[in-house]
C-alpha cells in the first residue's frame, strides 16, 4: 500500500493511532510490513490456504460452538447461506451438492420461477421464496419485491433444526493434493418437493471441515489435525504460516468484527491477484469478511487495492466513451481473450483443460483446449469475441437485410446455426480474421501490460524475439479452432502511439504522435477508491507539436471522415451482443446448466445499426439525439435526461441542433451533466426508477443534493465530493464516506445476483466442473505438468529455477515514469531481478551482478538485488521496467534482453468465460477472463558479467 | 537570558513511506544543476543501511562535529584552528565522489536516432563525470528498502555499534526510512570549521547558510558536519547546503520538503531557547545527557517571563505566539516523543525525530501473544522488530531509557484511542501508566493523526522591517550566484536530462588529487573564483593523460 497507493498511505499510519491492529500478509518483508503490528510472511499463490483456516476457525468458534448473534443475523439476512441446494447423485451413486431449489421445483410455471431460490422458513415451518432475487428483478410480478426484506420469513441456516431429512454424506473436491481428492463429509439434509436438499451453510460447514455431532464422514479431529483441510495446522506447510497465529489471528479478526460492529477490514493488493486461481483466493478471503459480517459496514469489508479503476460519473463517461449517444449497443472485449488468441498465446498451450477440472466433474472440460472452451463461450453469447465474425460485419449486415429486411436476427442466427457464418475465433489464424490496426493510447502495451510480450512481438508484430516454447503437439491442439501448420508472424499492419514519452511500444510503433501530459490538458479524474472527482488543469499550453489527447483523435476523425465519406459512406453494420448482466439477459440459462447449440443452446444478440462514416467526426464533437430518446441506462437504472441535455445545449452552445462536444472543457461537462455522482437531479430520477422496483425508499440518499449540479469549475477550483448515486453501492449522504454495499445492508437493496444476496455457493455447471460451487484452496498450478519447465528449486550449475513474480513497483504502476533519471539515480538504475540470500549463494551470485532469467516465454537480463527480505525460492523482477535503458543482451538468445513480461503469458481459466447465468454475464470491466501470470517459473542464472549492448 | 529564535522541524519516521518525494521535490527546486549533480539536500535513507554518502556516521573516519576536551570545552574533531589551517590545502577527510556516488545520465538521444537495426535500440549509462560509459555500482540511495542485503548494511556503523551478529537475516528483517535534510544546528561544527567565516546562522530563525560570496572553496565545512549536509559545488568551486528553504519559509510556507510529503510525518514550527546556554549545554560530560540537556535549553514560550525576555532580545509578538502554537514544542517538550539525530555530535540539532514503531518479532507471534491488548501493547515495546539499541544509537546516545518511553508513549495511545474508537470507555490508567493524562493523549492524536496543514506548519512570516537580521536578504535575490538555483541553466534532471554536459570534470579530479597527493599543489585560492584554471590547481586534462 504505501508502495501503489502512495498518496493514501499516512492514513494507515494514522488510523492505527486510533486503535486500529494490523497484520499484514506477504511473501517478502515489503514496504506495507512498517504498518504491520504481525506480519505472517505466508508463500506466494498461498493466501487462499491462510484465508480456508481463518474460515474453518471463524466457522468453529463463531458459528458452532458458540453462536454470535450479530453474524448469524447478517449471514442470514445478506447472504446466500440459508438457501436449500439440491444434493444430486454422480455417476458412481455419491451425492454432491447440485443446483439451489428454485420456485421452479416448487411448481411454479412462469420465466422467472427457476430464478426465484428458496429458503425453508423457521417460521411456518415450510419452504419459501424470498424477496430480492434475480426472478424478482425483471418480471412485473416482481415489481415492488426486489428487495431483501424478510416480512416475517425466518430463514433457517441449516438443515439440523427441526428437519425431516436424514444427514447423509456428500462428495467435495480438494486440490491441495496430487492428483485432486475428494473429501467424503456429511450435511444434514430435508426433503422438500421432491428433493432432497440441504443448505449452502451446511455445505460450507463440511467443506471448511467444521464438525458437529452426528454427522458422518471424516472430519478433522482438531486445529492440530494437519491432514485433513481445512484446519489451521492443514494450512501450516502449504503458507509456512504457524498454525497458532493463522487461528489467533482469524480470532482477533472475527471478535473486532463482533466488538467494532463489522470494522474488520481485509485490504487486498496485487500480491493475490493475477494468480491464476486468483477468484479461489477472493473468495476464500471474501468469506472471511462476509462471514464476520464486515461487508456494507463503513470501515469494514474488502478493499480491493488492485485494478479497480472504476470512474465515478460513469453513466456521462460511458455515454462519451461508447458513444451511446448516436448508436447503441457498442462493440466491448475482452481484452485477455483477444490477446491470448491475436498473439498466438493459444498454439502454445500444451495442456488439456480436462487437468484443472475437479474429481467430483463430470468431464465437460476433459479433451477439449482452452480455444475450444473460449470458442463456446463466444458461440453461446456468454463472452464477447473480436472480430466475431469470418466475414466483414457490414456485408453481413447487408446480406441479411437483403434477404430478411424485417429480422436480420435471425437470418444471421441461422447461418450461423447453418454454418454458412462463422465465427472468427474458430480460425484466430485466418488472414481475414487478424488484427491490423492498433493503437495505443494512454498505455505502454510492450513495456508494461502484454503478458506474454513475446508472443506479442513475434505474432502480433513479426519482429524478432526470444520465445523458446515449442507448440502444440498434434494430439494436444484443439478440436473445435483451426489450425494452421505456419503460425502467422506480423499480423498488424500499423501500430500507432500516443505517449509523452519513449517506451518500450513507441519503440516498436510505426508512428508516435506526440502527446501532451496531464498538466498540459482538461480532463477528468476519479476512481472508486475515492469520493471525489478533480480536474486536470493545463499549467501550460501543449508545447512542441504535442496534442492533448482530446485534439489528437478529434483531428484524426476528421481526416478519418473526410476520407471515409467517399471510401466507405453509409452503411449498415451488424453488432454481435453477448448476453449482458443487469439485463434480462441474465436469465438466459436457467439453473446454470450449459446447452450447446444441438440442445437448443443460447446465441448472442445480433443488432443492425447505421453507421455514417463521413459523419464520424461531427457526431463526436455533439450529443446524439439517441440520448433524448432512450435516457441513459447504468446497472440497469435508466434515466431521462432531457433536462440535462437542454441545459447542455445552454451551457455548451449547440451545433446543428445539439449541444457542443466539440472541446475537452464540454465534453467534461457533458459527463458531468449526465452522471448521479455528479448530478443531484440524475442521481434521485434514477433512486425513484429503482424505488418502483425494490419498492423501498432510496431517493431520500441523493435528496440533500437534488439541485447540486457539479461543473467542470467546480472541480477546478476544489475536488469535488460526489453525490450518492444509484451507479454505485455507497452512500455519501450526510458527508459520510464512501463504503460498497452499504445501500445493499441498510437500505436492502439486493446485490445483483442470482438470490440478490452475496453468495458463497455458485451452482453454474463449468463452476462445478472446476470443483469451485463453494470457498476452495487452490494451489498455484505445476509448471513443470503443464508445460515441462524444471521443477520448482531445481538447480544446475550456476543456475536454479524459482517462482517468477511481478509485483508493482515502487515509483510506477503501469506505465509511467519509473525510468525517468532522478527515480534511476534513486534505485539502482537500470533493470533489476531480486532474490534471495541464499538462493544468491546458490548460484553463487553477488548483489549487482548481471543475471539471466530464462523460461520457455522468453529471457531477461538484469542485475541482481540481494536482499534478506526476500524469501527463499521466489524471484521479483517488479513491474514495468523498460527495455529502453541498460538492457544489454542475453547470452541465452544473443538478443536484447527483454521485460519483465518476457517471462510471461496469458492463461485463461475456463470458469472465468461463463456468461448468460445471473451475475456470471459479461458487463464490461466487471467480469471476464482474468490476465494472470503470477503462477509462471523461472530458470535464473549467473551470466557473463562481460555485457554488450 | 538571551532569547532566539530557531525554526525547527520534526519528522515522525513510523509514517515515513520511503516514498522520496521529499528528495525528488527538493532536487527539482535547489539541485537541479550542473556541479550538484550528485547532491540531495534532502535525501531518504533505508536503515539498516550505508546512508548518503556512504557510512557518514562514523565519525572516526570522517572527523565530523565537536569532542569535548577533558578540560570540558568543545572543539571540532577535525581538529582546532592551527591544525585546520595547516591541512587547509589537503584536505584528507572529505567524502569522495564515490562515497556519495558518481551522477550518470543515459543516451537517450540514440533511442531516437538509431539506424534500423535488428535489436531495439538501448540507453546505456554514462557517466556525467567522465562522460563516459559507465557500468552503475553506486547510487544516491542504492540500498533502498534492504536492497543490497547484508552485504551494503553489513556496512551500517550504526548496526556494528549495536550488535556484534550483525548479520540480519529474513525471520528477523527490520526496516524504515529515515529522510534527513541540514539540522540547522544551535551549535554549528559547519561554522565553526569555515576558515573564512562564510558560514553564518541567521540571527533571526537560527536557518544557517552559506554565504556565497565569502566562501573560498577550502571544503573544511564539509568535514566538520558530522551529517555530511554540506556539499561542495564542483563548478562554482563554493559549498551549497540545505537552505531550509528560506525564500518559502520567510513568507510563511514550509520548506519544498515538507509540503510535499507524501506521509505527512514532517512538523515546522519556531522554538525559542537561552543562547547563553547553548555552550554550557552542548558540553554536559555524558554523551547520554545531551538530550536532556538540549531539552533544557529551550524556553516555554508560554512562561510570561520567558516571553518578556523574548521582547526584549526583539522578537515580535506574532513569533511568540507562532511559537506557543509550535508543534514541534508540543512534540518535543509536551508529549516527550520527539528525539534529537545523533545528539553525541554536540552540536545541538534542531530537527527532530520520532522514532518508528515495527512489528513484533515472531517469538510473540506463535506463542499466541496478543499485541492488541492494552498490557501487551506496553509488553510488546521489548519485542518490536527494529531493536531499541538501534534507535537509541541515533536518537540518544545509546541510551535505551528515552526510547523506550517514546515508544511507549505512542503505544498507549493506541490502546486508548482504541477503547474510545469501539465506544468502550476510556481507561485513564493507559494514559496515567505513560505519565500522561487522558486529554494529553487525546491531543497528542491530533497532532500526530489528524492535525491539518495550518497545525502541522506554524511558521510565522518574516518581518520586513527586520529584514537586517536577515543580513543579505535585504538586497537582490541570494540565490542568484553563478551556478546557483536563481539562474537558469538546467542540470542534466532538468528538461535536457539526456544532454550530457561536460561539467567541471576537473574539479573532481582535484578533490581526488589533492586527497591522494604527496606534496599539495598550492595556488591562492583566494584569489580564485571558481571559474577558469589556475596554472597547478588543477591535474592535466583528461585528454593529456591517461585517467586513474
Ligand atoms: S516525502 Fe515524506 S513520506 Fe515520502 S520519503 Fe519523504 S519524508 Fe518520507
Amino acid at each position: 500500500m504505501p508502495v501503489t497507493r502512495t498518496p493514501d498511505a499516512h492514513w494507515m499510519a494514522e488510523a492505527r493511532y486510533r486503535g486500529q491492529k494490523v497484520v499484514v500478509v506477504s511473501p517478502d518483508y515489503a514496504d506495507s510490513v512498517k504498518f504491520a503490528d504481525e506480519w505472517l510472511p505466508a508463500a506466494p499463490g498461498t493466501d487462499g490456504a491462510l484465508a480456508m483456516a481463518m474460515g474453518h476457525v471463524i466457522l468453529k468458534e463463531f458459528f458452532v460452538d458458540r453462536v454470535t448473534p450479530r453474524f448469524v443475523d447478517y449471514v442470514t439476512r445478506y447472504t446466500d447461506l440459508p438457501y436449500l441446494v439440491t444434493l444430486v447423485p454422480g455417476a458412481d451413486g455419491a451425492l454432491r451438492p447440485g443446483k439451489f431449489l428454485t420456485a421452479a421445483d416448487l411448481g411454479e410455471t412462469d420465466r422467472e420461477a427457476a430464478f426465484r431460490p428458496v429458503v425453508w422458513d423457521g417460521a411456518t415451518n415450510a419452504a419459501a421464496v424470498p424477496n430480492g432475487s434475480l426472478g424478482h428483478r425483471y418480471a412485473e410480478a416482481g415489481v415492488g419485491r426486489w428487495n431483501l426484506d424478510l416480512g416475517d420469513l425466518r430463514p433457517t441456516l441449516s438443515c439440523v433444526e427441526g428437519a425431516d431429512g436424514e444427514a447423509v454424506e456428500v462428495e467435495l473436491p480438494r486440490f491441495d493434493t496430487t492428483p485432486a481428492g475428494v473429501l467424503r463429509r456429511g450435511v444434514p439434509t430435508r426433503r422438500v418437493a421432491g428433493h432432497t436438499v440441504t443448505t449452502v451453510h451446511d455445505l460450507m460447514l463440511a467443506q471448511y471441515g467444521v464438525a458437529r455431532a452426528g454427522l458422518p464422514g471424516r472430519w478433522p479431529s482438531s486445529y492440530q489435525d494437519g491432514d485433513e483441510p481445512y484446519t489451521p495446522a492443514w494450512q501450516e506447510p502449504i503458507t509456512g504460516v504457524p498454525a497458532a497465529a493463522c487461528a489467533r489471528i482469524a480470532r482477533e479478526f472475527a471478535d473486532n468484527a463482533d466488538r467494532s460492529g463489522g470494522r474488520s477490514m481485509i485490504i487486498m493488493g496485487a500480491g493475490t491477484n493475477h494468480w491464476f486461481h486468483s477468484d479461489t483466493i477472493y473468495r476464500a478471503m471474501l468469506a472471511l469478511t462476509t462471514l464476520t459480517g464486515c461487508q456494507g459496514v463503513n470501515g469494514g469489508g474488502w478493499a480491493h487495492y488492485v485494478g479497480q479503476e472504476k470512474c465515478r460519473p460513469v453513466t456521462g463517461w460511458a455515454q462519451l466513451a461508447f458513444g451511446l449517444d448516436w448508436s447503441r449497443p457498442p462493440r466491448q472485449m475482452i481484452g485477455t481473450a483477444y490477446w491470448y488468441l491475436h498473439t498466438d498465446q493459444w498454439r502454445y498451450d500444451t495442456y488439456d483443460a480436462g487437468v484443472l477440472a475437479s474429481p467430483t466433474g463430470d468431464g465437460r472440460f476433459a479433451g477439449r483446449h482452452t480455444a475450444d472452451l473460449l470458442a463456446q463461450s463466444a458461440r453461446l453469447g456468454w463472452m464477447p469475441s473480436m472480430p466475431t465474425f469470418d466475414r466483414n460485419p457490414l456485408d453481413v449486415a447487408d446480406e441479411a437485410l437483403a434477404e430478411r429486411p424485417d429480422d436480420p436476427a435471425s437470418y444471421v442466427d441461422e447461418a450461423l446455426r447453418g454454418g454458412r457464418l462463422g465465427f472468427a475465433g474458430q480460425d484466430p489464424d485466418a488472414p481475414e480474421n487478424w488484427p491490423r490496426v492498433l493503437t495505443v493510447w494512454r498505455a505502454n502495451l510492450l513495456g508494461s501490460s502484454a503478458k506474454g510480450n513475446e508472443y506479442f512481438l513475434r505474432h502480433l508484430l513479426g519482429t524478432d524475439a526470444s520465445l523458446r516454447a515449442a507448440e502444440a503437439a498434434p494430439e494436444q491442439r484443439p478440436s473445435d479452432v483451426v489450425w494452421r501448420d505456419a503460425a502467422p508472424e506480423g499480423k498488424l499492419d500499423l501500430l500507432l502511439s500516443l505517449d509523452f514519452r519513449m517506451t518500450s511500444t513507441t519503440l516498436f510503433s510505426d508512428v508516435v504522435l506526440p502527446a501532451a501530459t496531464w498538466y498540459e490538458k482538461h480532463d477528468l479524474s476519479s476512481t472508486d477508491m475515492h469520493p471525489f472527482v478533480h480536474a486536470f488543469t493545463p499549467a501550460i499550453a501543449p508545447p512542441w507539436q504535442t496534442r492533448t489527447d482530446f485534439a489528437a483523435f478529434h483531428a484524426l476523425a476528421r481526416a478519418f471522415s473526410d476520407l471515409a465519406a467517399t471510401h466507405l459512406g453509409v452503411r449498415k453494420d451488424l453488432v454481435v451482443v453477448p448476453l449482458l448482466h443487469d439485463t434480462p439477459d441474465a436469465l438466459a440459462t436457467p439453473g446454470g446448466v450449459v446447452r450447446d447449440w444441438a440442445d437448443g443452446g443460447t446465441m448472442p444478440k445480433f443488432v443492425v445499426v447505421e453507421r455514417d462514416y463521413g459523419a464520424v467526426a461531427d457526431k463526436m464533437a455533439a450529443l446524439g439525439p439517441l440520448l433524448d430518446r432512450l435516457g441513459t441506462t447504468t446497472k440497469g437504472v435508466t434515466v431521462d435526461v432531457n433536462p440535462e441535455i437542454q441545459t447542455l445545449a445552454r451551457t455548451n452552445g449547440v451545433v446543428d441542433g445539439r449541444p457542443r462536444l466539440d472541446t475537452d472543457v464540454r465534453a467534461a461537462e457533458a459527463i458531468l451533466a449526465l452522471s448521479g455522482t455528479t448530478n443531484g437531479r440524475v442521481a434521485t430520477a434514477g433512486f425513484h426508477f429503482l424505488e418502483r422496483r425494490t419498492g423501498t425508499a432510496l431517493a431520500d440518499l441523493a435528496a440533500e443534493h437534488e439541485g447540486k449540479r457539479i461543473t467542470f469549475a467546480d472541480t477546478q477550483s476544489r475536488p469535488v465530493p460526489v453525490i450518492t448515486s444509484p451507479e454505485w453501492s455507497g452512500s455519501e449522504t450526510g458527508g459520510r464516506r464512501y463504503s460498497p454495499f452499504t445501500i445493499n445492508t441498510e437500505r436492502l437493496k439486493p446485490w445483483h445476483t442470482l438470490t440478490g444476496r452475496q453468495h458463497f455457493f455458485l451452482d453454474h455447471d463449468w463452476i462445478h466442473e472446476a470443483g469451485e460451487a463453494l470457498p476452495v484452496f487452490r494451489p498455484p498450478l505445476d509448471m513443470h505438468a503443464l508445460f515441462g519447465e524444471p521443477r520448482l528449486g531445481a538447480t544446475g550449475e550456476l543456475e536454479i529455477t524459482l517462482r517468477y513474480l511481478t509485483p508493482h513497483s515502487k515509483w510506477s504502476i503501469h506505465s509511467e515514469y519509473q525510468d525517468n533519471l532522478i527515480m534511476l539515480t534513486l534505485s539502482r538504475g537500470g533493470p533489476t531481478i531480486w532474490i534471495s540470500e541464499a538462493d544468491a549463494a546458490r548460484i553463487r551470485v553477488r548483489d549487482n551482478e548481471w543475471v539471466e532469467a530464462v523460461n520457455r516465454n522468453g529471457v531477461v537480463v538484469a542485475r541482481a538485488v540481494v536482499s534478506h527480505k526476500m524469501p527463499e525460492g521466489t524471484v521479483y523482477m517488479y513491474h514495468a521496467q523498460e527495455r529502453v535503458v541498460d538492457v544489454p543482451k542475453a547470452e541465452a538468445s544473443g538478443r536484447r534482453g527483454g521485460i519483465h513480461n518476457s517471462l510471461t503469458r496469458l492463461l485463461v481459466k475456463p470458469t472465468h468465460l461463463v456468461g448468460g447465468y445471473a451475475q456470471l454475464s459479461f458487463a464490461f470491466n466487471y467480469l471476464g477472463p482474468t490476465g494472470n501470470q503470477r503462477d509462471e517459473v523461472t530458470v535464473i542464472r549467473r551470466r557473463s558479467q562481460e555485457v554488450e549492448y | 537570558m538571551r532569547v532566539m529564535a530557531q525554526m525547527a522541524m520534526v519528522m515522525n519516521l513510523d509514517k515515513c513511506i520511503g516514498c522520496h518525494t521529499c528528495s525528488v521535490t527538493c532536487k527539482q527546486a535547489w539541485t537541479n544543476r550542473s556541479g550538484v549533480e550528485y547532491v540531495w539536500f534532502n535525501n531518504v535513507e533505508t536503515r539498516p543501511g550505508q546512508g548518503y554518502p556512504r557510512t557518514y556516521q562514523d565519525q572516526k573516519r570522517w572527523q565530523g562535529g565537536w569532542v569535548r576536551t577533558r578540560r570540558g570545552r568543545l572543539k571540532p574533531r577535525s581538529g582546532g584552528r592551527v591544525k585546520r589551517l595547516l591541512s587547509i590545502f589537503a584536505n584528507p577527510k572529505l567524502p569522495s565522489i564515490q562515497d556519495y556516488y558518481e551522477p550518470w545520465t543515459y543516451e537517450y538521444e540514440h533511442l531516437l536516432t538509431a539506424p534500423a537495426g535488428d535489436q531495439t535500440p538501448v540507453a546505456r549509462p554514462t557517466s556525467l563525470i567522465t562522460g563516459k560509459q559507465t557500468r552503475i555500482t553506486w547510487s544516491a540511495n542504492w540500498d533502498d528498502s534492504l536492497a543490497g542485503g547484508n552485504e551494503t548494511a553489513g556496512g551500517d556503523p550504526i548496526l556494528a555499534r549495536v550488535s556484534e551478529q550483525v548479520r540480519q537475516e529474513y525471520a528477523k528483517a527490520f526496516m524504515f526510512f529515515l529522510p534527513r535534510i541540514c539540522e540547522h544546528c544551535l551549535n554549528p561544527s559547519c561554522a565553526a570549521s569555515c576558515p573564512s567565516g562564510a558560514i553564518y546562522k541567521r540571527t533571526e530563525d537560527g536557518i544557517v547558510l552559506v554565504d556565497q560570496d565569502d566562501c573560498r572553496g577550502w571544503r573544511m565545512c564539509v568535514t566538520g558536519c558530522p551529517y555530511k549536509k554540506i556539499y561542495f559545488n564542483h563548478r562554482t568551486g563554493k559549498a551549497e547546503k540545505c537552505t531550509f528553504c528560506f525564500p518559502r519559509v520567510e513568507i510563511g510556507i514550509p520548506t519544498v520538503c515538507s509540503e510535499t510529503c507524501v506521509g505527512r510525518l514532517r512538523y515546522i514550527g519556531l522554538m525559542l531557547y537561552d543562547a547563553d546556554a547553548v555552550a554550557r549545554a552542548a558540553a554536559v560530560a555524558d554523551e547520554t545527557d545531551l538530550y536532556a540537556a538540549q531539552r533544557s535549553v529551550f524556553l516555554d514560550p508560554h512562561d510570561p517571563r520567558v516571553a518578556e525576555a523574548a521582547r526584549r532580545s526583539g522578537i515580535p509578538e506574532d513569533w511568540i505566539d507562532a511559537a506557543r502554537r509550535s508543534p514541534v514544542w508540543d512534540l518535543i517538550m509536551r508529549y516527550e516523543v520527539a528525539l534529537p539525530l545523533h545528539p553525541e555530535y554536540r552540536t545541538m540539532p534542531m530537527v527532530w525525530y520520532i522514532p518508528p514503531l515495527s512489528p513484533v518479532v515472531d517469538v510473540l507471534r506463535d506463542t499466541g501473544h496478543d499485541a492488541e491488548d492494552a498490557g501487551n501493547l506496553f509488553g510488546a515495546v521489548d519485542a518490536l522488530r527494529i531493536p531499541v539499541e538501534y534507535l537509541a544509537e541515533l536518537f540518544t546516545a545509546g541510551d535505551t531509557a528515552p526510547v523506550t518511553a517514546v515508544l511507549r508513549r505512542l503505544a498507549a495511545m493506541r490502546a486508548y484511542q482504541r477503547r474510545v474508537n469501539l465506544g468502550e470507555p476510556p481507561d485513564e490508567s493507559i494514559a496515567t501508566g505513560v505519565g500522561m493524562t487522558g486529554q494529553r493523549i487525546q491531543d497528542m492524536y491530533r497532532l500526530l493523526a489528524i492535525a491539518k496543514y495550518d497545525e502541522r506548519y506554524v511558521i510565522p512570516a518574516a518581518h520586513a522591517e527586520a529584514a537586517a537580521g536577515l543580513e543579505e536578504l535585504a538586497t537582490g535575490c541570494s540565490l542568484d550566484y553563478e551556478g546557483g538555483p536563481g539562474m537558469g541553466g538546467t542540470g542534466p534532471f532538468g528538461e535536457s536530462s539526456g544532454r550530457y554536459e561536460p561539467v567541471a570534470v576537473e574539479n573532481f579530479h582535484a578533490l581526488r588529487s589533492r586527497q591522494t597527493a604527496d606534496s599539495p599543489a598550492r595556488v591562492n585560492l583566494l584569489n580564485w573564483d571558481g571559474k577558469g584554471r589556475p596554472e597547478g590547481l588543477f591535474p592535466p586534462r583528461r585528454d593529456e593523460e591517461e585517467r586513474p
